[in-house]
């Protein structure tokens, strides 16, 4: 009896043992665990800071852009010879001679045909742009001097932003010792200076950096998204309240609700296939047109806006249905006076995240043409436009320095509207969601 | 009246045509106080007016303006000279082309034959004629239902359910769409394919190993042999997928595993939507950060430890590819862990587990089936991202397994094929469309795979 007492007293203590021996290594175990979890998370924020982080980096400095401080003489010589102000003299006359004048003025000092070429190309030809909109529009500035901050060419802004060293050997940066030199001059007079960037925000695209701006992507996106909000808001609404509210449990119904999962998984690149042979090689629509790019992000938000709108209605309680239908309420009543209302405000909430996945939205888009180059401010749904992310696209394959920041720029205006209208999103949800 | 003008004229039609039954209802029931003696709400008899007014009308005009065009130039072409007929296929269309710019104002009709001009303006005669009739039937239609309704309008007419029966209708055709969608991908995918498919044998394209979709123009052309083999983006688009799937799923999975199981709940609820901000990044804006910061810092490592990283490396793809994915995988493993009921991980710690231990060997194996589901569609996201490879990932289809070179999948494929002017009958266009049925094939598996588990796991535990 003693001695089985013993084996198990014996025993015990050693299994004891064991565990207080193991335990040390199942805490390390433990701990590498968690640590495991710990750098998983940090790697994901260190990634998001670090995304952000480049980003802005890169694209802040966009929102200002060079500007030299000229006095322009709206020489009646150069601008209307013939002194009659025929609008249609003063569209074709040479403005660039009037900024070249201004510079020539700025450095007399300057001579010689390859100097004054390369004092030239200090500036931007928007320049020449901006005075011919100002004489076209107030033909009385003929003959005046006035002195005006004129757009600086993109070479001359990265070496002022500090994107182009100065110091860097000649055949390393676009800009020669000379011209590095009248920028220094500029400077020192206060006549050269980073100012808001106007033409960023009320240009269309643009082939020189400097004149490059997002007003159109920006109008492209906004009228496509604004058929994709019209269509694809009443549609999944209304499969939403059929399917929830009236659809009868059968196979139709079973395949449509399999078939709207399955849509929500679906490639977006695929969705621009379809686009390309039904809306354009079928119905014959317009290339490049915001309406048919419009369609297709109709169809590619609509399952988000569906599966959104049920929750949404599911959430209303049982309790309400009843209490319409007791009081004589059709269905149609019981949905339209009640259960739609109190939906609403989570359906919008779904609405606006499958816009926002809209306007991020461009595989879709390349496939039915809206990567075209297109300098003009689209006007209606039908002429050619792109998008905000494709401009992104577009403008990352440009060589240009000026470029980078363009494209980064683009990228934070895109990721702005984003914030807002998630943040819209979440704030509908906090204010109108009930608790039952 | 141009179609949207006569929509509109219909549209008022229909308003007016609303009033006018509401007040023969109203007249018919003996004014205000005779509204009980009615079956349905005044409303409801002015509603079903409007709709006979209107839809009947309105469905016209969307027939006829949807055959108008055909029908027009299928009489325009009809008695054409014999010297337009016989200018063979192509000088046809281009024919056809110039009567349609002429038409649209796009060109002076000065500028095209003398034929095409007659043609043109023979089309707008027509067209004229062709609006003019339609608005007279659409308008003699709209008040026939009219006063065809308002006349059928009496106190036993039961208006509200046949005005319920039309929205319900309504409501339907809004859940059909989605079916329509998937309809028309997949008989659009299917028509282009299989025109693909008559040109490159099905074998070739599945198991060729050469991709160069260049058809030849001149038969000496240098490296214009048209080979369609897919291998290589098949290659190319799993080696991508690969590397995002081991950047995204230890990650996603530890800092679900953190999140649900680690962390204080106010570290969690800052945390779990900044890692989410990830997934709302438009994809272009990851395509860029690949280009611009990530590939060129894999070019310097590479050089620092002696590797010859190619500019557009699979590597650099598929890194940001994965950080794309983190917050996908992540949310849903996420929703798998803390779906697993508490008294599973309490019996655990009660035979003296220790919380490592706990979710190793019960939490994880109890969500398991989800978190593979939910690695699938993971996986088919991936195969399907095209902007990120399109951006980062290079031209040339190469069969590699070396992540430092450059490949090409199958979406930068459709991309690059796709974009551009293209003619629907070079097999260049259609084979974009071969691809994308594939692709469509392929993460369509997938996510039913994926759908079907993660719907047999939630039943173990509601």
């Amino acid at each position: 009896m003693n001695s089985t007492n013993n084996t198990v007293m014996k025993s015990a203590a050693e299994t004891q043992q064991q565990v207080r021996n193991s335990l040390a290594r199942r805490y390390r175990a433990e701990r590498r665990f968690r640590f495991y979890g710990f750098a998983a998370v940090s790697a994901g924020i260190a990634f998001v800071v670090f995304l952000f982080g480049t980003i802005f980096a890169q694209g802040l400095s966009v929102f200002q852009q060079s500007y030299v401080k000229l006095e322009i003489f709206y020489d009646p010589q150069a601008i209307d010879p013939a002194g009659n102000r025929d609008p249609d003299d003063l569209v074709v006359a040479d403005y660039q001679a009037l900024v070249r004048a201004a510079l020539r003025e700025e450095f007399p000092q300057v001579e010689g045909r390859p100097n004054l070429r390369e004092l030239y190309g200090l500036m931007s030809s928007a320049a020449s742009m901006e005075l011919q909109r100002a004489v076209t529009s107030n033909p009385d500035l003929i003959g005046q001097r006035q002195t005006l901050w004129l757009l600086a060419d993109d070479t001359v802004d990265m070496v002022l932003k500090g994107n182009v060293s100065r110091t860097a050997p000649e055949d390393e940066r676009r800009l020669s010792d000379q011209q590095i030199g009248w920028l220094s001059a500029l400077e020192q007079r206060g006549d050269l200076d980073l100012r808001f960037n106007r033409s960023f925000f009320s240009n269309g695209d643009s082939r020189d950096p400097e004149q490059a701006g997002v007003r159109g992507a920006l109008i492209g996106s906004l009228l496509t998204l604004l058929i994709t909000l019209l269509l694809s808001f009443p549609i999944g609404v209304g499969a939403a309240v059929y399917l929830e509210e009236f659809a009868p449990r059968n196979r139709l119904t079973d395949i449509i609700e399999v078939n709207i999962n399955n849509l929500a998984a679906v490639p977006s690149i695929v969705f621009g296939l379809l686009g390309l042979a039904v809306f354009i090689g079928f119905f014959g629509l317009p290339r490049s047109a915001p309406l048919v790019g419009g369609f297709v992000l109709t169809l590619l938000t609509l399952p988000t806006i569906i599966i959104a709108s049920r929750a949404a209605l599911k959430a209303v309680p049982p309790s309400i249905r009843e209490a319409a239908l007791g009081m004589g309420a059709s269905r149609l009543q019981m949905v339209g006076h009640h259960v739609l209302p109190l939906a609403l405000p989570g359906m919008l909430t779904g609405a606006i995240i499958g816009m926002a996945r809209a306007l991020g939205e461009s595989a879709p888009l390349l496939m039915i043409g809206m990567v075209a180059f297109i300098v003009e401010v689209p006007q209606g749904i039908v002429d050619p436009a792109t998008a905000l992310p494709v401009q992104v696209f577009l403008w990352s394959d440009l060589p240009e320095r000026g470029f980078v920041e363009r494209t980064s720029g683009a990228i934070i205006v895109l990721l702005l509207f984003l914030l807002v209208m998630n943040a819209t999103a979440v704030w509908l949800r906090n204010k109108f969601e009930k608790r039952w | 009246m141009t179609p949207s003008l006569l929509i509109v004229a219909l549209a008022l039609l229909s308003f007016v045509a609303f009033q006018i039954g509401k007040a023969r209802a109203l007249a018919v029931a003996g004014g205000a106080r005779g509204i009980r003696e009615l079956h349905s709400l005044p409303g409801h008899y002015g509603l079903l007016a409007a709709l006979w007014a209107g839809l009947p009308a309105l469905l016209l005009v969307i027939l006829w303006v949807s055959v108008q065009d055909r029908v027009l130039i299928a009489i325009v072409t009809s008695h054409l000279p014999a010297s337009v007929m016989s200018l063979g296929q192509d000088g046809f269309t281009l024919f056809l082309n110039d009567v349609r710019n002429v038409i649209a104002g796009n060109i002076p009709a000065s500028q095209v034959s003398a034929e095409a001009a007659v043609a043109a303006s023979e089309y707008v005669r027509l067209q004229g004629y062709s609006r003019m009739a339609l608005t007279a039937l659409a308008f003699a239609v709209a008040v026939l239902g009219l006063f065809i309704t308002r006349s059928r309008i009496t106190p036993e007419l039961r208006a509200r359910n046949s005005v319920e029966r039309v929205f319900e209708g309504l409501l339907f055709l809004c859940s059909l769409v989605a079916v329509l969608t998937t309809l028309g991908i997949v008989l659009s995918v299917v028509f282009e394919a299989t025109r693909f498919f008559n040109i490159v044998p099905v074998s070739e394209f599945l198991f060729g190993t050469r991709w160069s979709p260049q058809m030849a123009i001149r038969a000496d052309q240098v490296g214009s042999s048209g080979a369609f083999g897919a291998i290589p983006l098949f290659a190319g688009t799993l080696l991508i997928s690969f590397i995002a799937m081991i950047v995204a799923v230890p990650i996603g999975l530890f800092s679900a595993i953190y999140l649900a199981e680690y962390a204080p709940s106010q570290v969690r609820k800052v945390v779990k939507p900044l890692l989410e901000v990830l997934a709302g990044v438009p994809t272009v804006v990851y395509g860029f950060f690949a280009v611009t910061t990530v590939g060129p810092i894999l070019r310097v490592w590479g050089e620092s430890i002696g590797l010859d990283v190619a500019g557009e490396s699979a590597l650099a793809a598929g890194l940001v590819m994965g950080i794309m994915i983190i917050p996908f995988v992540s949310s849903l493993a996420d929703d798998m862990i803390t779906a697993v009921p508490q008294s599973l991980r309490d019996g655990a710690y009660a035979l003296g587990a220790t919380r490592s231990e706990t979710i190793k060997q019960v939490v994880l194996r109890a969500a398991l089936p989800g978190i593979v589901g939910g690695v699938l569609l993971a996986i088919s996201r991936a195969i399907g991202e095209t902007m990120i490879v399109v951006m980062a990932a290079g031209l040339s289809a190469n069969l590699t397994a070396n992540p430092l070179e450059a490949v090409t999948t199958v979406t930068v494929q459709i991309v690059t094929l796709l974009v551009g002017d293209q003619e629907f009958d070079s097999p260049k266009t259609l084979a974009a469309f071969a691809l994308g049925l594939m692709l469509f094939i392929v993460t369509l598996v997938l996510n039913v795979i994926a759908l079907y588990v993660v719907r047999k796991y939630r039943e173990q535990y509601e």
